[in-house]
């Protein structure tokens, strides 16, 4: 994507009286999350980017000098208008627990998240379901349909991911808005049926 | 009366140029979505270039802190500063984004947008 200091297409401003809510969109590399939050996007999807010093696994330094690298996370996102003065945020996040810090941040207000999966490799989404439970993020999984990828029945993948009985799974097609938006109803409903937030 | 003022950072390049120095806003805090709104009437001199750029780019109305950042190419860390001095110095409002403390637990807040979602 080339954004480099474009200027807001005619339409992009909000009035400020809106209603705007954050939802993580997270998953593994090339699981489709730029191309779900494309889907229900109805502005052109931006992306913000943010650095972030990590310490180096492997190091092989002996002079004790702290072995930090610079690590650029880029978050793509879009932005749907609803009924009701709603403005839906919907943030493609990687979910590995190395973007620890960009996650926290992300996650902080957020309403919940919803984690991709791809049934052919549906074990790289594991470490981002737990990161989510770490952040106390609650979170639907949406398997993303590939048109190649072996279609099992709901029960099949569910015991593969050994998902609680409480945390919906729902399979949709990121290209598909009508599947997309469903996703996310999913995820709205199960939100409702959790026990409110203790007030700290 | 007040010694003289020491020349800072002289004959050094200053690291964080944009945020003069500061690691961590003021004091608001700056989430993702919250919206930005400019005061049109506030004078626009002794701004920073980004805290000018931030207010021509919200002229037209208001954006959210992740739509500025990406417009601008700021990153979240740096623009948050950015936004906190033009808060303090009265040339932007905020919208924090949700008036809950946890969002999740504002029911009619959930059930609103499962309505707007569904009539999509």
């Amino acid at each position: 994507m080339d954004s480099a200091h474009c200027d807001p297409a005619a339409g992009t401003h909000l009035g400020g009286d809106e209603t705007a809510i954050k939802v993580v969109i997270a998953g593994p590399f090339g699981v489709g999350k730029t191309t779900y939050v494309g889907t229900l996007s109805d502005i052109a999807p931006l992306r913000t980017e943010e650095v972030m010093t990590t310490a180096s696994v492997a190091s092989d330094d002996l002079r004790g000098l702290p072995n930090k690298t610079e690590t650029t996370v880029a978050m793509d996102f879009g932005r749907l208008s609803l009924a009701g003065g709603l403005v839906l945020y919907l943030f493609g996040a990687p979910g590995q627990p190395r973007f620890k810090s960009v996650l926290q941040d992300l996650a902080r207000g957020a309403l919940g998240a919803l984690v991709l999966a791809d049934t052919r490799r549906l074990e790289a989404s594991y470490p981002v379901m737990s990161e989510m439970e770490r952040l106390d993020l609650p979170y639907a999984v949406a398997v993303n349909r590939f048109p190649d990828a072996p279609d099992y029945p709901e029960a099949a993948l569910r015991e593969a991911m050994d998902l609680p009985a409480q945390t919906p799974l729902v399979v949709c097609d990121a290209r598909e808005r009508g599947s997309s938006r469903d996703a996310l109803v999913r995820l709205v409903e199960h939100l409702l049926t959790l026990d409110p937030e203790p007030i700290p | 009366m007040n010694p003289p003022r020491r020349d800072r950072d002289r004959g050094l390049v200053r690291p964080y140029v944009v945020t003069e120095g500061r690691s961590a806003p003021s004091r608001n805090h700056f989430d993702h979505v919250t919206l930005i709104i400019a005061q049109r009437d506030a004078p626009h001199a002794l701004l920073s270039p980004e805290g000018r750029a931030v207010l021509q780019l919200c002229r037209p109305g208001a954006l959210s802190v992740a739509e500025i950042s990406a417009y601008l190419q700021l990153p979240m860390s740096v623009l948050r500063i950015v936004l906190a001095d033009l808060m303090d110095s009265g040339h932007i409002t905020s919208r924090a984004p949700s008036p809950a403390l946890h969002p999740r637990n504002d029911r009619p807040l959930l059930e609103a947008l499962l309505r707007g979602l569904r009539a999509l």
